[in-house]
């Protein structure tokens, strides 16, 4: 490099703020340094390696970012990384099943064609999947106001709902 | 989703033509998925732009020793610090000789920024949020300089000008005609009715979800630089990577690995493409940038703001004379993409409609703004939109029936192929190749009721409510030229690979053309293993735009997989001792019937149909074919199981659609909600339902936003004023309909497949009978005549017109 564009030694300026957190990330303890002002999602992405989570406008619209805190769908480009100290996280990674097939929501995905790019799909998936859970027998107009929350430029929204309504049914035909 | 989706095809059905669930989405449903920002290179910087808070000013200094002093900060560059072949401009991509100034991007401001967001210097640093902390100490001195926002204001004399190299805003202008015009608008020689309108849409950048995301890396050792982009046109990127480098063409790689759609906006190749790649060359370190969403809004090409004057001749009987009009291109600030939003613009006009004579100005301004290049539709939105809504106007004029109007006059099937009187984009007249027109406007009036929907108001009516219904046409040239190439190999583990310079943001390209190999090979798409845009995997490519990628880079599939398939048959015959037959050259020939006779492809072997139980495997095959010291091969066959193709249409295919929907109106909010959406087109063969229906529906959804909810906002000085998702709205799952298909399949005689491609004409006509069933349901709520003329139609302008 030229000399004008090079690093200019010898400035001390505040130190970073460190500091460390301990969670759970699908299911598995995690216990790192980080900066305080670290969002969980890059915390996540890339402190953590786990890519699955997008970001799409990091000012909380999108919804490309949920993830589930203690079960709970959150934001996580508007969540510190030190702000889930003791809890349990939630990822597109830890959604399918123990033996690595796919969950009932995630092949409905597949069978109705409601993921495109893929882009959107983590947040999608999160969020699906908490109201299914709490709504296990929903109606279309139900699941489209619990996704008006998460854009997607792909798909037109279509396939996702069927893809949730397919999938609360099979969930509803499993249990006993 | 009408199409049930399936692993693999019915018993005795093809691969194509059924509807297949993707190869793409397992990885894809679990995180595993490769997008840029999720690769991680060792010792990598982070990018940051210093970008100009101005529409237009000059550069008087940059002052970065306070970003330099940050700990964490590698370095800082401008222009001056790039190699020397990066200090020109970006090449124009398709430079057009009626744009008089046609300036393109720097890779880095030299001495005067010409749109908000310009880039003047770029941060590089050990991690994004210290790049973000020397962004803001970079101190840039500007002179501020007035900029033009509006491009009608931008023609008036006294405008200011967009750059300082200009005499003025004019970048270029064009006249296109055909056919007598004056003579059709002379009501001595049968002119009836003229009808005259202006017409304006509004731009508003593509917003894939995924944004922007560029990293290079150069290995000094070997000289190599490799570029992983979320892109569109991976071989055009390298182009210009080779150029403003000045690199070995056989050192520079470019990839693009999953990408978070793309619908335009990322075909571009910006100042920051050149600077990532700058900047890995001049630190030696890889470098990555992610753009955020407010420098999408910024800096990401938009489309669609034109102003249409368009003036409508037509005979006693209604049927259409001719079209005069004035178009104005608001092209912002730079011509990545030469004119070629506004040429489609103008050439889509006539539809599917007889124009007997057409005379068109087009007037392409430099505004103070992010270029305009592109954006799902390409222009066709906006030409669709003028002329649907001319049509409307004449129809309330004349006091016909919209679709009837329409009806009377439609190409008719025994006109095809149809040459409309214009020259294309690729060069060649546009000529449409097959369709029938009144039969898809009827099977979409059908579908909606057009018929019963009188009954359908009243009775709303009864009970407060606004119903409007309307419908809009459209042909939309798809299939582009010249080529996209296909590569089929037999890997000596018996699985087939495909390469191809396309891209995919999203349309399945990788489970299409797997399908389609498929079929030839006589082998599951389990099989397959497609590589999608990777310079290193085909040496030559073009991009994914102008829905373009079936056409082309499918019937290179195609083509390729059967000469493989000629191989196959030729060696396995030679290995199983099948009678001698002439086989000519099996490399090329296609299938050889003798053969074809004796032997059969089935689940990865080649089997003699007399005896099932003799056979021999695709993997032994290869590796024969791939050379076995001292072994001859048979008479005709050439090495290695594998075949190139790069197919060429002789011109574009035409696809052709008509949209009708049924909408409520609410006075009060002026909120809207689609009853019912249909959608009836022709798109060709169909090589996979499923994703086509995908297309359609997604298409549809981005003409809804452009038609009454994404308003990209700038005020006089050319300040952007809608940089959030919460300030310029994306159709959310609640203002979408489920969109209700009808395919009518014409095959294309163009290429081997039929395909014509789909991945525009649900956005193409949206605002245009969006924006016609709003004005139909509020027509009686006005004491004059009430008649729409812009998209988007906001709720809050609804309302104005109202209490007008
Ligand atoms: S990235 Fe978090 S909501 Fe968009
Ligand atoms: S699938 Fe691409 S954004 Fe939803």
């Amino acid at each position: 490099m030229n000399s004008p564009a090079v690093h200019a030694a010898g400035v001390t300026p505040n130190a970073p703020d460190m500091r460390r957190v301990s969670l759970r990330v699908n299911g598995k303890p995690y216990s790192a340094e980080v900066e305080s002002r670290t969002t969980l999602v890059d915390f996540l992405r890339h402190s953590l390696l786990l890519t699955g989570t997008h970001v799409g406008c990091e000012h909380g619209v999108c919804g490309a970012c949920t993830i589930l805190i203690d079960g709970r769908s959150a934001r996580s480009c508007l969540t510190l990384a030190v702000q889930v100290e003791g809890c349990d996280i939630t990822t597109i990674e830890g959604l399918a099943n123990a033996d690595g097939s796919l969950s009932i929501l995630q092949q409905a995905l597949s069978e109705k064609h409601g993921l495109q790019c893929g882009f959107c799909t983590p947040g999608m998936l999160t969020t699906l999947s908490e109201f299914l859970r709490d709504h296990p027998a929903p109606s279309e107009q139900q699941v489209r106001e619990a996704i008006s929350g998460n854009l997607c430029r792909c798909t037109g929204y279509q396939g996702i709902v069927e893809a949730a309504l397919l999938a609360a049914s099979r969930i509803a035909a499993d249990r006993p | 989703m009408t199409a049930a989706a399936r692993p693999s095809p019915e018993p005795g059905h093809a691969w194509v033509g059924s509807p297949i669930q993707r190869l793409e989405d397992h990885a894809l449903l679990t995180g595993q998925g490769h997008f840029v920002d999720d690769l991680h290179l060792p010792g990598m910087l982070h990018a940051c732009f210093v970008r100009s808070p101005h529409a237009h000013a000059r550069i008087r200094g940059i002052d970065r020793q306070r970003a330099l002093a940050l700990p964490g900060v590698h370095a800082v560059l401008t222009w001056a610090d790039l190699p020397e072949a990066a200090r020109k401009r970006v090449p124009v991509l398709l430079p057009n000789p009626a744009i008089r100034d046609p300036l393109n991007y720097w890779v880095l401001a030299k001495d005067e920024v010409v749109y908000v967001g310009d880039p003047v210097a770029m941060v590089l640093a050990e991690s994004r949020y210290i790049a973000e902390d020397a962004e803001a100490l970079v101190e840039v001195d500007y002179e501020v300089l007035p900029a033009v926002s509006h491009a009608l204001e931008a023609l008036q004399p006294a405008a200011p000008r967009a750059h300082l190299s200009v005499q003025d805003n004019l970048a270029g202008k064009l006249n296109m005609a055909y056919g007598d015009v004056a003579a059709a608008f002379d009501p001595a020689q049968g002119a009836a009715h003229v009808v005259r309108e202006t017409y304006w849409q509004n731009r508003g950048a593509a917003h894939a979800m995924e944004p922007r995301s560029y990293l290079a890396r150069h290995d000094p050792a070997t000289g190599e630089l490799t570029y992983w982009k979320a892109g569109q046109a991976p071989h055009l990127d390298r182009k210009n990577i080779i150029e403003l480098l000045d690199w070995n063409p056989e050192k520079v790689r470019v990839i693009h690995p999953d990408v978070g759609g793309g619908f335009g906006g990322k075909t571009i190749f910006y100042s920051e493409d050149g600077a990532v790649c700058a900047a890995a060359v001049l630190t030696g370190r890889p470098v990555k940038w992610i753009e955020d969403r407010r420098e999408h809004f910024l800096t990401a090409t938009q489309e669609r703001d034109q102003w249409w004057e368009i003036e409508l001749a037509l005979d006693d009987q209604a049927r259409i004379r001719g079209v005069r009009l004035v178009m104005t291109h608001d092209n912002g600030a730079y011509f990545p993409w030469g004119i070629i939003t506004p040429y489609i613009a103008v050439t889509t006009v006539p539809g599917p409609y007889v124009v007997p004579a057409m005379d068109i100005d087009l007037r392409i301004v430099h505004t103070n703004k992010s270029p305009a290049t592109p954006v799902r539709g390409a222009g066709r939105p906006q030409g669709v939109f003028a002329m649907e809504r001319i049509l409307d106007k004449a129809a309330q004029q004349l006091g016909l029936d919209r679709a009837e109007l329409r009806r009377r006059n439609l190409v008719q099937p025994e006109q095809m192929p149809y040459s409309v009187g214009f020259i294309y984009r690729d060069g060649k007249p546009v000529r449409y190749d097959s369709g029938d027109y009144p039969a898809c406007q009827a099977s979409a009036l059908a579908a909606i009721d057009w018929q019963g929907f009188a009954q359908r108001k009243a009775a709303a009516r009864a009970e407060g409510r606004l119903l409007g219904i309307a419908l809009a046409n459209y042909v939309e040239g798809t299939g582009l030229g010249p080529f996209e190439g296909a590569t089929v190999r037999v890997q000596q583990t018996g699985r087939v690979s495909i390469f191809t310079g396309a891209s995919a943001q999203g349309q399945g390209h990788k489970t299409t053309l797997a399908q389609i190999c498929a079929d030839q090979l006589g082998i599951a798409i389990s099989q397959i293993d497609v590589v999608l845009a990777d310079t290193a995997g085909i040496s030559m490519g073009i991009g994914t735009f102008a829905s373009r990628i079936v056409v082309n880079a499918g019937s290179s599939t195609l083509l390729a997989a059967r000469a493989v398939r000629s191989k196959l048959l030729a060696l396995a015959a030679h290995e199983l001792g099948v009678a001698a037959v002439s086989m000519g050259d099996a490399g090329l020939s296609g299938a050889v019937p003798g053969l074809e006779q004796a032997l059969e492809l089935v689940d990865g072997s080649v089997r003699l149909r007399a005896d099932p139980q003799r056979g021999i495997s695709f993997a032994a095959l290869a590796r024969i074919a791939q050379a076995m010291p001292g072994f001859a091969f048979p008479e005709g066959v050439s090495a290695g199981l594998e075949d190139t193709q790069y197919f060429s249409p002789a011109q574009s295919t035409y696809c052709n659609g008509t949209h009708a929907v049924e909408l409520e109106v609410d006075p009060a909010s002026g909120g809207i909600r689609i009853l019912r959406y249909v959608v009836a087109h022709d798109s060709g063969k169909l090589i996979n339902p499923l994703l086509v229906e995908g297309q359609v529906q997604g298409g549809v959804a981005h003409g809804l936003g452009n038609a009454w909810l994404e308003y990209m906002h700038y005020d006089a000085q050319s300040q952007p004023l809608t940089t959030t998702f919460a300030d310029y709205l994306l159709p959310m799952a609640t203002d979408v309909p489920r969109v209700e298909m009808i395919h009518l399949e014409s095959p294309s005689p163009l290429n081997p497949l039929g395909a014509k491609g789909a991945g525009e004409g649900g956005t193409i006509p949206a605002a245009a009978v969006i924006v016609s069933a709003v004005e139909d349901a509020l027509a009686d709520q006005v004491a004059d005549r009430l008649h729409f003329t812009t998209s988007p139609l906001l709720p809050q302008w609804i309302v104005q017109r109202l209490h007008a």
